[in-house]
């Protein structure tokens, strides 16, 4: 059954691909890379990813999806002299898949235990995770403690991408000349569509709610700061979808977006100077209690709150910056 | 198990060749920015195909069950990394086409370039 | 534990750290000095790692306390020192240049997120150059390559932006490539740690995914180097970036993706993939000629200034990959000796075309008639610097040109050939400064040049001139004195050399 799902799916996805490299309309290309997003998290639980899974969904398929929309309206629409098929392209391209296919043969088998990724190093993290950090996701241990140094780099990988928009674009109040009262008031969005607007207004405080349970929760079920992040950052684009870019800049601040941009990142690294002063190697969360497990969850609580805001921060402040550009 | 092994790589050498056809085929920026992000999500599949174990469960260790499989949690941590960044590289290239359109009129790259050129 | 055992970790936390800071800071000039503070601590930190590494000493750090190969590990050795040191050094002596030409290129809300941007760009540079994980060497990759884009895009005129875009496409794909080809490795051998890659590598029967990453990650990383035929973002990036960006990313930026390269190819695959050094050798010694030959043509017949030096940096680039395609300990000696002090050259040659372009407001070769009449300081800097691209003796430039020439000529009938494309280049090279040189000093001074009413600034800034002479500086002294990056050189070719069995 599972084999019969995968193999849909992952068609699905190939279809997908190609419709989105072959149709000429930008719109439909950008919905058609939220279904392969979606398509992907769906292909990413089947294999035994549910983090993976959620963050696909929230940030592929979601955020991404949005970004990609308050974008496309500031530029046209549909893509001008298509070619047929590039020749050289199409070599380059194939002579790649060669080499690929080429590879496989050789690799272990899906699902085969005795693989050498299932054999060296993350035995390890599935043993040491309960006795060392106490705490059952073992994705999440991985991502805050064991390798917390590349989850820093990432928050910053985020946190550039966020000055570089604005940087770019520029945030009406903040960065750039113009001041937020500029920016249209009003609803333009779905302020003519009565349902949506009802219904948007009643899932803003749940899905606020849920981005806090995700936050929380990643300790001990899928989830944590990027996916907290995300979908916080969501409801608040709903927000001001339905109540208008004006208000919704007025609500936070373009000021304060870029305060929780820089202050998360701030947080986490602040967790590993804190380790260093306590005697410790940088984000050696041991040192941050008398008892080391409670130490690690300790640092992994407060460094996931940290990637939460840095992340709710630049994908609101980046959504503003497209929005209020063309307003 | 073993078809659907292999059919999981294959995905991802077409999924690749795709995605990075319409990267240096297309001359419109937005369809080169989409073909990237479907370049990157083939690589995400290739790394999380790798996580699988057989009759293994997400690497969420319950209490009081021994024995159990769970999958590798390397692998998900690496592609968790991976998308973020992905869409991070999304929203700079977004704002970029968004300025060239402003400054040339146009987003196709052949366009600009001649536009250089004159 | 004491603040030197932290040294490896806070050469990549100060200015990561730094960056948030410098967004929160507003008035003008605040962020410049705070970014300037930090790259000049990181530049301090470098030097004192630099110290420790002169002895051959192997620093290795853990970060979180967990043991490599379950944590990420941060490993110094002469190698990586050369780079950080390079590296910091650019960063600190463009930044310290920079303030006035930056003002006045971007409205004041902006400075705060431009200066953050080069934080986080020097921090990634500096964290490729010392992790010892081949993912996290990934991460920071496209930290400092976001960054770098950023940098470029705030360039003064609208082909900043394509050419950004253009360097945002061709080095995303090559991050990816190198995605691909990491998967591969760890994939069939469980681990991301280079040295616990080599170890665990020597077992695995099935080679077939193993030659493939290598191919992957080779292609993805000489995307990012610019390597010859790969090179094409590199001339529109360097050309219309703002001035003192391209003295910073055209000193350091490419060399660092090389270095991946070469630890990446040494570390982990040479010893371990039969005939792979044959492999390496041939396929790229013929880029690399080509490269020199092809870069310095086009830079011959040039006439935009940076666009020139930007060729010639694809054709310094074809030198530093032939010294490491002789495969030998001289030639890779050579190989490291020329990307430190070709560093230096470039980053000087850019810093000053800077200063002039503040008077002159074009990089043409025309725009620069005469200028050295009004500024004989930045005009004899730039010959100093020339001098070196050059590798007249008495600057650095000679010493690595005089490695490599040595390291050729021991290499046989195929040798000589390299050795006559290297004394090519060098001709090219001298007939492509002295395009520059020659309107500099012999030029007229025409129009709104010499009449000065469109420059705004009636001399170079002091701050820019004093930044521009510590670089020339540099050529001097490492030409008189090159016991430093000779001796690092010799260091970090014997460790990568010893990784073949």
């Amino acid at each position: 059954m599972t084999v019969l799902f995968g193999i849909f799916l992952l068609t699905l996805l190939v279809v997908v691909a190609i419709g989105i490299v072959r149709t000429g309309n930008l719109f439909t290309a950008v919905m058609l890379t939220g279904i392969f997003s979606l398509l992907m998290a769906a292909n990413f639980f089947v294999l035994d990813a549910a983090d993976v899974a959620l963050t696909e969904a929230a940030v592929g398929a979601g955020i991404s999806t949005v970004l990609l929309l308050g974008g496309l309206a500031l530029v046209p629409g549909r893509e001008r002299n298509r070619r047929r098929l590039h020749g050289l392209a199409l070599g380059i391209v194939s002579l790649i898949t060669l080499m690929v296919v080429y590879a496989t043969f050789e690799k272990p088998r899906l699902g085969d235990p005795s693989a050498p990724v299932h054999q060296h190093v993350a035995p390890w993290y599935l043993e040491q995770t309960p006795i060392l950090v106490g705490i059952p996701n073992v994705v999440t241990a991985v991502l805050g403690t064991f390798r917390g140094y590349d989850t820093l780099g990432e928050v910053i990988v985020v946190f550039t991408a966020g000055i570089g928009v604005l940087f770019l674009l520029g945030l009406p109040g903040a960065i750039g000349s113009r001041k937020t009262e500029e920016v249209q008031p009003g609803n333009s969005y779905l302020g003519h569509h009565l349902i949506p607007q009802i219904v948007g207004t009643l899932l803003i405080p749940f899905i606020l709610l849920f981005a806090l349970y995700v936050q929380f929760h990643g300790e001990y079920g899928p989830g944590g700061g990027f996916q907290a992040g995300a979908i916080f950052a969501a409801g608040m684009i709903l927000y001001s979808l339905i109540a208008g870019e004006r208000e919704a800049l007025q609500v936070i601040t373009p000021r304060v977006l870029i305060g929780l941009m820089a202050s998360g990142a701030l947080l986490f690294g602040g967790v590993g100077i804190v380790s260093m002063l306590l005697g410790g190697n940088f984000l050696d969360y041991n040192m941050l209690a008398d008892n080391p497990v409670a130490g690690q969850q300790w640092g992994i609580l407060i460094i996931e709150l940290g990637v939460g805001i840095t992340v709710t921060g630049v994908l609101l402040a980046v959504y503003h910056a497209f929005a209020a550009r063309g307003r | 198990m073993e078809l659907l092994g292999l059919f999981n790589y294959w995905v991802f050498a077409v999924l690749l060749m795709v995605g990075f056809y319409a990267v240096i085929a297309k001359t419109n920026m937005v369809k080169k920015l989409l073909g990237l992000s479907i370049f990157q999500g083939a690589v995400f599949l290739l790394y999380i195909t790798m996580d699988k174990v057989d009759g293994g469960t997400a690497p969420i260790i319950q209490p009081g069950v021994v024995d159990a499989i769970y999958s590798n949690p390397l692998p998900q941590v690496l592609i968790l990394t991976a998308i973020v960044v992905g869409i991070s590289t999304t929203a700079l290239g977004l704002a970029l086409i968004v300025r060239i359109y402003e400054a040339y009129g146009t987003i196709e790259e052949d366009e600009t370039q001649r536009l250089d050129i004159e | 534990m004491s603040i030197a055992s932290q040294l490896p970790a806070l050469q990549i936390v100060v200015p990561l750290l730094v960056a948030p800071l410098t967004v929160l800071l507003r008035g003008s000039g605040l962020a410049w000095a705070a970014a300037t503070a930090a790259s000049a601590m990181a530049f301090a930190i470098a030097v004192a790692l630099t110290l420790t590494a002169l002895d051959g000493a192997t620093i290795s750090y853990d970060m979180g306390g967990w043991p490599a190969p379950y944590g990420i590990e941060l490993r110094l050795d002469a190698f990586s020192a050369l780079l950080l040191l390079l590296t910091t050094g650019a960063s600190t002596l463009s930044l310290l240049g920079a303030r006035d030409s930056i003002a006045e290129l971007m409205g004041e809300s902006r400075e705060p997120l431009f200066y953050a941007a080069w934080l986080v760009a020097l921090a990634g540079l500096c964290g490729i150059a010392i992790t010892g994980d081949a993912f996290n060497v990934f991460v920071f990759m496209e930290i400092s390559s976001l960054a770098t884009y950023v940098l470029i895009a705030a360039g003064p005129d609208r082909r900043a932006l394509t050419a950004a875009f253009k360097y945002l496409i061709m080095g995303t794909v090559g991050a990816t490539f190198y995605l691909i080809g990491v998967g591969l490795v760890y994939m069939m051998t469980g681990t991301l740690n280079f040295a616990d890659m080599e170890a665990r590598l020597a077992e695995v029967d099935e080679v077939r995914p193993i030659v493939v990453a290598a191919g992957f990650i080779t292609i993805g990383l000489a995307l990012k180097a610019a390597i010859f035929p790969l090179h094409v973002w590199l001339p529109n990036a360097y050309s219309s970036a703002p001035n003192l960006v391209t003295v910073f990313i055209a000193a350091c930026s490419t060399k660092v993706a090389l270095y991946v390269l070469l630890r990446f190819d040494f570390f982990v695959f040479h010893g371990n993939l039969v005939g792979h050094a044959f492999q390496f050798s041939s396929f790229l010694a013929p880029l690399a000629v080509l490269g020199i030959l092809v870069g310095s043509a086009v830079a011959v017949v040039e006439s935009n200034v940076k666009r020139l030096l930007a060729y010639s940096s694809v054709a310094q680039l074809g030198y530093i990959l032939l010294g490491a395609s002789f495969g030998d300990l001289a030639g890779m000696t050579a190989a490291i000796t020329l990307m430190f002090n070709h560093g230096l050259a470039k980053g000087a040659l850019f810093m000053a075309i800077a200063a002039l372009a503040m008077h002159t407001r074009g990089h043409t070769l025309a725009d620069l008639s005469g200028a050295a009449r009004q500024m004989p300081w930045t005009a004899a800097a730039l010959v100093i610097a020339g001098a070196s691209l050059i590798g007249i003796p008495g600057t650095a430039g000679f010493i690595s040109k005089w490695l490599l020439l040595q390291a050729a000529l021991q290499q046989g009938p195929l040798g000589v050939v390299a050795a006559v494309a290297v004394v090519a280049g060098s001709l090219a090279a001298l007939a492509y400064v002295w395009r520059i040189i020659e309107p500099l000093y012999f030029g007229t001074a025409e129009g709104s040049t010499a009449g000065g009413s469109t420059a705004v600034y009636t001399a170079t800034p002091p701050l820019l001139l004093l930044a521009l002479w510590l670089a020339a500086g540099a050529n001097v002294y490492f030409g008189l004195i090159p016991a430093v990056p000779v001796s690092l050189s010799e260091l970090a070719a014997a460790e990568l050399l010893g990784h073949l069995r």
